[in-house]
């Protein structure tokens, strides 16, 4: 073995590019294994849009569903539950629903919904994904004198308003998240599909 | 007298079975070939339909989504659904179908099988040939008999399309031709047309990813080609040391 | 490597404590390998290049498929189908399984061709022996999961082998099972051991494998020892580092290799029914055996040799000395000289006929069993010992005495077993096979008596390249 004349410049080159190569070949090898841990297609069938039929939900009342998932639900509120929403800035942390995150750009409004009455959200606390509970009575014993009905979530204690929105001292940090949802007609709800235009306006 | 009836099938079966390394039965199958044409779109959009209308009554193809299906056969989904889905089902569904096995069972006396790899276990020419080779057979009871699946249990439900035909058996009894016996709707090409095209659609539905296969590893091949040069010269270039 | 400077900084502290650079260091650049590594060489690299992917693979797999014979075909139907490329991952892992055997049997021959089982490489052999039967635990016990018809029937089979066992075997089959038929629990301890228990087994004697060749060096094709000629600092002068010279050579390897690895999987993965066969796309059916039964192609020539033999206790036992023979190959080889360069003529062609006998049993593995292909696989398995007995035959010179007798015995017991088994209809066949079979007995025998066919190649002392 002799390392007499090596012509190093030529033998950096070329090993320098095939390091190159066989590096990218090597981390494009991985993008299959990487992609196939993203949702299947079965998985993202699952998530199609769910419809639903409200026609016998009552007033006050609340109905669950599954949509990609996760619980999602509706409840039909009465006029005084409307009445007690309010958009007190010292009391809610997002009172103007502005972090777009969290609701689509149709429910960016004070009640959080297409039709007033009709509330559609899902069912996770945005602070570490527990499921809050429904709680509609005023005055609730345990939850203290103020409380307007809401949720409320048992895993950290966070409190939210019958519109979704996080009151400021609790754990999470965002209002419930609305899902994108559209009326196919009076009494029936498609989750997962969002408002055509003209459904918008009228709504 | 009675003996040489009950011995004669006997003698036919062991003839037929001797034959079958080199015998007519298979030159006759084997003269039903479809041309494979899994990236013809076009055919597999007419395959989709053929099955849809004349297949998916009784038989599912329980694996294939019509999500992916609408993608890969290049169909908008709005005129995919107005086509092709005619039960309530939404997109990401499987092409499963309302028939219960007990009902089928019933009425077939056997439950007709998924047909989601059936192009990959029999293969495509089978599938074709089984589409052809229909005749008629008094003996079955829905009249006719199947010579790449011998008495099937499927009725013939293409008849009206292909018209009826009869097997024709040489001196060995082996199967020689078919002989029509009734005009369908479609002309002989037409119907092999058709059957291709459902062969085809098949052959698509067995495996969707042969569409993709064909064409990443074309790349895939020319990145390891340039990597192959590449170690080649520096291999050369590293061993100008070795005397 | 005199300059051996020692690493500071953060490298430094590790390696002090862990030695990673060092090890590095003794098994890649200190490590000195023959120069004259030929095309042979390549198949190593290449086999511990497949266990990764197999593993890397297998691991993916494993997130989607679902071990419960009611799910697992429609798990690997919805891997193929709605994983996101998941189709890709199962035909790596299925292209690899036959490219690990196709590499592991080139290297193999590798071996045989070059005397790398000899002294003092026995313990390498050893434990590639036993990788080998490990790889073919993983295999069989692989193809199993995909639950077709294929895997059933033919785990059906070979499960059934454990019952010819004398007064347990009946047991120990429903034992091996878990059940009195190939059913759930067959399929789940069949999925525990594929995907834990004998890729470890394998991964440490991998490392066993390794461990042992580095001690003693590697072979080369001249079969010269070059540590036996060093230079002043102690380095082989016929050898250089493995790295940089090896590993830029194995990739040129790899790239090939991958190539052709490519090719398969995105065109023909199925390799026309041997890598992945069509019966096996139809679910499984304990009600329904296929018209035609065959392994998996690397299992073939076994299989011909099992079935060579009209006796299930003797046919097992049979292709189970046709493995453990290969365990005793550095003490039945004792012959001093390594590489086929330097050994007889009739030793290269019993090789030759070797390989053929191999290749051609494996071919009958995957036919229907008729009379004359029966017939075949019985002598060809005949065969098949027979390079081994000729192989302790040429280990050393012998006399005319022993050369006599060598072939006689020989005849007799091949004459023995024809005798038993004659009958009307069977006897040509038997005459032709039993005329060519002995013919060949006593000219591989006989010959070195009278010409110098078996005569040997001086070794150099030095490679010749």
């Amino acid at each position: 073995m002799s390392k007499d004349n090596p012509d190093n410049s030529r033998r950096k080159f070329l090993s320098g590019s095939l390091t190159l190569v066989g590096g990218t070949g090597a981390a494009a090898t991985l993008w299959p294994f990487l992609s196939s841990m993203a949702p299947s297609a079965k998985a993202k069938a699952s998530g199609a849009s769910v419809e639903v039929d409200i026609s016998n939900l009552e007033e006050g009342q609340k109905i669950d569903l599954i949509w990609r998932k996760k619980p999602v639900w509706i409840v039909k509120r009465t006029k005084s539950m409307l009445d007690s929403i309010d958009t007190n800035e010292g009391k809610y942390k997002d009172p103007m629903s502005e972090n777009i995150e969290q609701q689509p750009e149709f429910a960016k409004n004070k009640f959080r919904s297409l039709k007033p009455e009709i509330l559609v959200l899902e069912g996770v606390c945005t602070h570490l994904g527990c499921n809050p509970a429904y709680k509609p009575d005023r005055n609730n014993g345990e939850l203290g004198k103020d409380w307007q009905g809401g949720f409320f979530c048992a895993c950290h204690g966070s409190k939210f308003d019958l519109a979704g929105k996080v009151e400021s001292g609790s754990p999470a940090g965002a209002n419930l998240k609305v899902p994108p949802y559209r009326f196919v007609d009076e009494n029936t709800i498609i989750v997962g599909e969002l408002p055509t235009n003209d459904e918008k306006s009228k709504g | 007298m009675n003996k040489i009836y009950i011995l004669l099938p006997i003698f036919i079966s062991l003839f037929s079975n001797l034959s079958f390394a080199s015998s007519p039965k298979s030159s006759l199958i084997s003269d039903y070939k479809y041309s494979n044409g899994i990236n013809n779109t076009a055919s597999l959009q007419r395959g989709a339909k053929y099955f849809v209308n004349y297949c998916m009554g009784c038989h599912s193809l329980k694996y294939m989504r019509f999500s992916a299906l609408a993608k890969d056969i290049e169909v908008e989904e709005k005129l995919f659904f107005k086509n092709l889905v005619f039960t309530n089902k939404k997109i990401g569904e499987t092409m499963e179908i309302s028939m219960k096995p007990s009902d089928a069972e019933l009425w077939f006396g056997a439950v007709p099988p998924d047909l989601s790899l059936i192009a990959r276990s029999k293969g495509g020419d089978w599938v074709y040939s089984y589409l052809n080779t229909f005749y008629e057979d008094d003996d079955r009871p829905t009249g006719f008999n199947n010579l790449v699946y011998p008495n099937t249990a499927m009725p013939n439900i293409l008849v009206s399309l292909q018209g009826s035909q009869k097997l024709v058996l040489d001196s060995y009894n082996n199967p020689v031709s078919f002989e029509k016996v009734s005009d369908g709707i479609y002309s002989e090409i037409k119907y092999q047309k058709m059957t291709n095209d459902i062969t085809n659609f098949l052959t698509y539905v067995s495996e969707p990813a042969k569409l993709k296969r064909h064409s990443m590893g074309f790349w895939v091949l020319i990145f390891i080609f340039i990597f192959t040069i590449i170690a080649y010269y520096t291999k050369k270039e590293f061993w100008k040391d070795i005397k | 490597m005199s300059e051996k400077t020692e690493p500071s900084g953060v490298i430094g502290w590790i390696d002090s404590r862990l030695p990673i650079l060092s090890f590095i260091r003794d098994h890649l650049t200190n490590y000195y390998a023959p120069k004259n590594f030929n095309f042979w060489y390549f198949f190593g690299s290449l086999a511990f290049l497949i266990l990764f992917l197999q593993i890397f693979t297998g691991i993916f797999l494993t997130m989607h498929y679902k071990p419960d014979a009611k799910l697992a075909f429609d798990s690997v139907e919805f891997i193929m189908r709605d994983v996101n490329l998941g189709w890709l991952i199962r035909y790596m892992h299925s292209t690899g399984a036959s490219a690990f055997f196709i590499v592991v049997y080139l290297h193999m021959f590798r071996a045989l061709m070059y005397g790398s089982f000899k002294k003092p490489r026995e313990l390498i052999w050893l434990f590639g022996v036993f990788i080998y039967l490990a790889l073919m635990a993983e295999a069989f016990m692989g193809y199993l999961l995909p639950w077709g018809q294929m895997s059933y029937w033919g785990a059906q089979v070979i499960i059934n082998l454990f019952s010819t066992v004398p007064f347990v075997g009946p047991d120990l089959a429903v034992w091996i099972r878990g059940d009195f038929a190939i059913s759930d629990p067959t399929l789940t301890r069949f999925y525990a051991l594929h995907i834990v228990a004998v890729p470890m087994v394998i991964l440490l004697l991998v490392f066993l494998h390794l461990a042992a060749l580095h001690t003693v060096g590697s072979n080369n094709p001249d079969g010269v020892e070059i540590k036996k000629n060093k230079d002043s600092e102690g380095n082989p002068l016929d050898g250089i580092p493995f790295h940089p010279y090896y590993t830029v050579k194995d990739f040129v390897g790899i790239g090939v290799f991958l190539f052709l690895f490519a090719l398969t999987v995105f065109y023909i993965p199925e390799m026309g029914g041997y890598f992945l066969e069509n019966a096996n796309f139809i679910p499984a059916n304990p009600l329904v055996t296929p018209e035609h039964i065959a392994p998996v192609w690397y299992f073939t020539p076994f299989y011909s040799i099992l079935r060579a033999i009209p006796d299930p206790a003797y046919g097992a036992l049979a292709m189970a000395l046709s493995i453990i023979v290969l365990f005793f190959l550095p003490w039945i080889d004792s012959n001093p000289i390594k590489s086929i360069r330097y050994r007889s003529l009739l030793f290269k062609i019993n090789l030759f006929v070797f390989v053929i006998s191999f290749l051609v049993l494996g071919w009958l593995g995957v036919k229907s069993v008729t009379p004359l292909y029966s017939e075949l696989a019985l002598r060809f398995s005949q065969m098949y010992f027979l390079f081994f007995t000729l192989l302790y035959f040429y280990s050393q010179s012998r006399d005319s005495l022993y050369s006599y007798a060598f072939s006689f015995t020989l005849i007799s017991l091949l004459s023995i077993y024809d005798i038993l088994r004659i009958s009307a209809d069977n006897y040509i066949n038997l005459l032709v096979g039993l005329v060519l079979v002995g013919s060949f007995v006593l000219l591989m025998s006989l010959l070195p008596l009278f010409t110098n066919f078996n005569k040997e190649k001086e070794v150099p002392e030095r490679l010749t390249e």
